[in-house]
């Protein structure tokens, strides 16, 4: 497949560097502590920094663009070249105080509003994969992991032949033969519905060891319920673990997004996606290489932001388990 | 004047951070004869442990060797790296605690046996290799050795595991075996038919051993002299059969309390029926 | 152990079956109507029924799901009569838009793919490995903090920029490369290699990251091992500790899971092969679907289902090859 696997597809892979399964689980660490080893790595600020620009930049986005004064659907015949094929008038692509990142050739819309618009894209079907996948995965893990035999057995074939499928050419597949309307929606139903095992296998592994901590068997003995014994002694310890894989799911999903807008399956035109800009902007690389260089840099650093991140926080929480 | 195989003088191990040195092993003094059989006696952090891996030269990274540790006239600690590795193995040999992971999954034992001897010696075939693998099995008893040779370590129990350790040693007829909580992981009978194959092999051989355990017990039956330590600090040494009928150190009273009727329950162990050897 | 073999045969046989189902499900449902496409434009009703009963897509689910099964074993006729289009097993179905069986297209695209996928794999593996034995060796130093940045970087940027941004530096900027042109090996071997430059580049930077992370973490673990600590305490040199006893227990699971990997290569690169116009399978499944080509986006991902299952199998195999402790069962 063609796509880097996620950092979850290849922890899973390896059997996990993160957190073994069933491997013993890590202590809560003091949030004091953490937090205050995370404010002086600096690499991590500044990859917080980054994200938290980026998701301020996407809820400002109409603010934004009503600043620079041109809309992401919005034409500007002016600021393109129509006897040179429709290239950017000026340097780098048309960039300037009108059009702050330039503009697209051929139609002249603003890069910077298409930037803004891209952001609230990828980050709302990104962040929204995160956490279905998410919830999929610690509740089918839990429940995998607590209860055992039956129904850990089919929630685990289900699993297998989850992570067995070539999901990535699936999911291009399935999405080309699915109607264009609400494709947000379907992406980020179809990015959880391959995405959620490779938690589940990790919370489940967890769980099984966890069950058999004598703090489980404790409130076993006095009397609480499966749902209460799930809820309040085991879902609080697999905090950490549930952290981690998050933070190192969303650039993956933020990646998946933008391939599948860039091969024409994701997020549909006019809308403005990152992955869709780059993949508008191949027939004019080499004439008007700032047309993919502004939304590939914005995806590359967004992605490289979140994977740092991802790191550090395991580093930070899982201090011996790794 | 005794002919001396060890000579440890103010041996001190830390792992030296920001809050100071950090010692695990404090000024040990201590002696061993020509084969000559000591116990280092200890609970788990005493330092024992990394009293043997400082004789080896072996100690984890970051960790910091002073003092003398004198083999056979030769001064260990002024010896690089590459001159210790010629004594690792070849004239001190170790057995560790835990023999399943401390063998390599991924060959056969012959070809773990064999390797020490490949490696000392040059110009050794691959037949006379297995040949000395089989002899050094035999030697520990491992029965059908011709046939287990050639079988990986996940395929033996855990005595019989112990008993390969054991026989990696014995290739190059080492001067000073040092077993680490050789026992340790093993079942209670087991246990006293690796003890009686390592006081066998020292009999045999003339090797002088070193045994490190955290049960009196265990060292009660095969060494003659013990060194009992608490925290790194060396608690007192002596004759065994001093320390066990008149120890000094209140420590080592409370380390004998802790073991009830020794010669009864070995005398007991000793008679009971080897199942090991019957599997 | 024929057990073993039988019993993982079975399992990726009824694997295959279920993707199979799965796929043909979704196709089922959602694909437009074959019999509308063929038609063209001056179609009546009547027409288009005709055209449905003779390919028989008017039957029900499970007959045209036995059609097609039966297709990929023994192959299958499209129509009836003198017009009859004739697809051989392995029939993974017939493009009519490009009036060819997608079995025969895809062979036709499988040299490429294989080209990208094989030279890309090297590139990674020995790229990944020497990395990440390289970080290990210099775990927590400059050479280690260097490697693990690149490695960050080479998994964070998307291979569609990776692709754009080195086309345009290696080619459109500094003139290294010439612009790719399809020329077969035979013809201009240096253009052809030149072509192909690019494309294993790009595929293998992330998967050369990825790989780099893994050596490193399989390699580290490894030489905490106690049978490390045993090796050296039998005065083996520090080469034949590494080589022996460190890198041949890191390195297994690296095998196993490279496998995998290049089976899913094997089916075709999408992105890369779209943005480096490489005719191959990858590329074709892109254009189909920009074409709304059902059939060939259908038959593509079978096969890189089959692919990618049948590399598991393989790897599974293969591991109780080099693994004893999988290969000869404990007799303790």
């Amino acid at each position: 497949m063609t796509f880097t696997p996620t950092e979850l597809e290849v922890e899973g892979a390896a059997g996990g560097e993160v957190v073994r399964e069933g491997a013993p689980v890590p202590p809560p660490a003091s949030g004091r502590r953490v937090a205050r080893a995370f404010l002086r790595d600096r690499a991590a600020v500044a990859c917080s920094v980054y994200i938290v620009l980026i998701v301020l930049m996407a809820v400002a986005a109409p603010l934004l663009v009503k600043i620079s004064g041109y809309g992401p659907l919005e034409f500007d015949q002016d600021a393109v070249d129509p006897n040179l094929g429709g290239i950017p008038l000026g340097a780098a692509g048309g960039m300037g105080a009108d059009h702050w990142f330039g503009v697209e050739p051929g139609n002249g819309r603003d890069i910077f509003a298409r930037i803004v618009y891209g952001a609230r894209v990828s980050m709302l079907i990104a962040i929204s994969a995160t956490l279905l996948t998410t919830a999929l995965g610690v509740v089918f893990g839990l429940i995998a992991g607590y209860f055992g035999g039956r129904v850990d057995m089919v929630i685990s074939r289900v699993m297998e032949f989850l992570m067995a499928f070539p999901a990535l050419i699936f999911m291009i597949a399935v999405l080309s033969a699915l109607p264009a309307e609400n494709r947000q929606i379907l992406l980020v139903l179809v990015i959880s519905f391959f995405g959620w095992p490779y938690l589940a296998r990790i919370v489940r592994g967890q769980t099984m060891s966890l069950k058999e901590r004598e703090f489980v068997e404790a409130a076993k003995a006095s009397g609480a319920t499966s749902a209460q014994i799930i809820f309040k002694e085991i879902l609080p310890n697999l905090a950490s673990t549930i952290i981690v894989m998050t933070t190192l799911a969303v650039p993956g999903y933020v990646g998946t997004e933008a391939g599948l807008s860039f091969l024409g399956v994701g997020v549909v035109p006019p809308t403005p996606s990152w992955g869709q800009m780059i993949a508008s902007s191949v027939p004019w690389y080499a004439v008007d290489p700032a047309y993919f260089l502004i939304p590939g840099a914005f995806l590359f650093l967004l992605v490289l932001s979140f994977t740092v991140l991802g790191d550090r926080i395991r580093k930070l929480l899982g201090e011996g388990t790794a | 004047m005794t002919d001396t195989l060890l000579h440890v003088r103010g041996l001190t191990v830390g792992f030296p951070n920001a809050h100071g040195p950090n010692e695990v092993v404090k000024s040990l003094d201590f002696d061993l004869e020509r084969g000559g059989a000591l116990g280092i006696v200890g609970e788990s952090g005493s330092g024992k442990s990394m009293t043997s891996l400082a004789i080896m030269g072996l100690l984890p990274k970051g960790a910091k060797r002073t003092g003398s540790i004198e083999f056979d006239g030769a001064e260990l600690t002024d010896l690089p790296e590459r001159a210790m590795r010629s004594y690792r193995g070849d004239r001190i040999a170790m057995i560790f605690q835990d023999p399943l992971s401390s063998l390599n999954p991924y060959y056969t034992v012959g070809t773990q046996i064999a390797e020490a001897y490949r490696s000392h010696r040059s110009g050794v075939t691959r037949r006379q290799a297995r040949t000395i693998a089989i002899e050094a099995m035999e030697r520990v008893r491992i029965g059908d050795a011709a046939k287990r040779v050639d079988h990986y370590p996940h395929q033996f129990s855990g005595g019989m595991r112990q008993r390969v350790m054991i026989a990696m040693t014995l290739s190059m007829e080492p001067e000073l075996i040092i077993a680490d909580e050789p026992t340790t992981a093993l079942d209670v009978t087991v246990q006293a038919q690796i003890l009686d194959l390592l006081a066998e092999i020292r009999s045999d051989t003339g090797a002088g051993l070193i045994l490190i355990t955290h049960d009196l017990a265990v060292v009660s039956e095969v060494t003659d002299h013990l060194v009992v330590m608490r925290d790194g600090d060396l608690v007192e040494q002596g004759p065994a059969e001093r320390i066990f009928t008149d120890p000094q150190a209140p420590y080592t009273r409370m380390l004998l309390d802790a073991v009830p009727r020794i010669d009864d329950e070995i005398g007991l162990l000793r008679t009971l029926p080897t199942t090991e050897e019957a599997r | 152990m024929i057990r073993f073999v039988a019993n993982r045969v079975l399992g990726m046989l009824i694997v295959l079956f279920l993707v199979c189902l799965f796929t043909f499900v979704i196709f089922f449902a959602l694909s437009p109507d074959p019999a509308v496409q063929i038609c063209g434009k001056n179609c009546t009703p009547e027409a288009i029924d005709q055209i449905r009963a003779n390919l028989g897509v008017d039957q029900p689910f499970w007959t045209q799901f036995g059609t097609f099964l039966s297709g990929l074993f023994a192959g299958r006729a499209y129509g009836t009569g003198p017009n009859a289009i004739d697809c051989a097993a392995p029939c993974l179905g017939y493009s009519f838009q490009s009036s060819q069986a997608v079995t025969d297209m895809i062979v036709q695209r499988l040299p490429v793919s294989a080209t990208v996928a094989i030279g890309a794999a090297v590139l990674w593996l020995l790229a990944g490995v020497a990395g990440g034995l390289l970080s290990a060796v210099r775990e927590g130093r400059f050479a280690d903090r260097f490697i693990a940045g690149l490695t960050l970087t080479g998994m964070s940027i998307p291979n569609y920029v990776l692709a754009l941004s080195l086309q345009f530096l290696l080619v459109v900027t500094l003139g290294w490369l010439p612009f790719p042109q399809a020329v077969p090996f035979s013809e201009d071997p240096l253009q052809w290699f030149q072509n192909f430059l690019m494309p294993w580049i790009v595929l293998a930077i992330g998967m050369a990251a990825v790989y780099t992370r893994l050596t490193r973490a399989n390699v580290i673990e490894t030489l905490q091992e106690n049978y490390v600590r045993t090796a050296r305490a039998k005065g083996l040199s520090p080469g034949l500790v590494w080589r022996r006893h460190a890198l041949r227990p890191a390195l297994t699971p690296i095998v196993t899971i490279f496998g995998m990997d290049f089976a899913g290569l094997l089916g075709g690169a999408l992105i890369t092969e779209t943005v480096f116009g490489l005719n191959g399978i990858g590329k074709m499944a892109a254009d189909s679907i920009t074409k709304n080509d059902q059939p060939v986006i259908m038959g593509v991902t079978l096969l890189a289902a089959f692919l990618v299952v049948v590399g598991n199998m393989v790897v599974d195999l293969l591991y109780t090859a080099i693994d004893p402790r999988v290969r000869v069962g404990s007799s303790a």
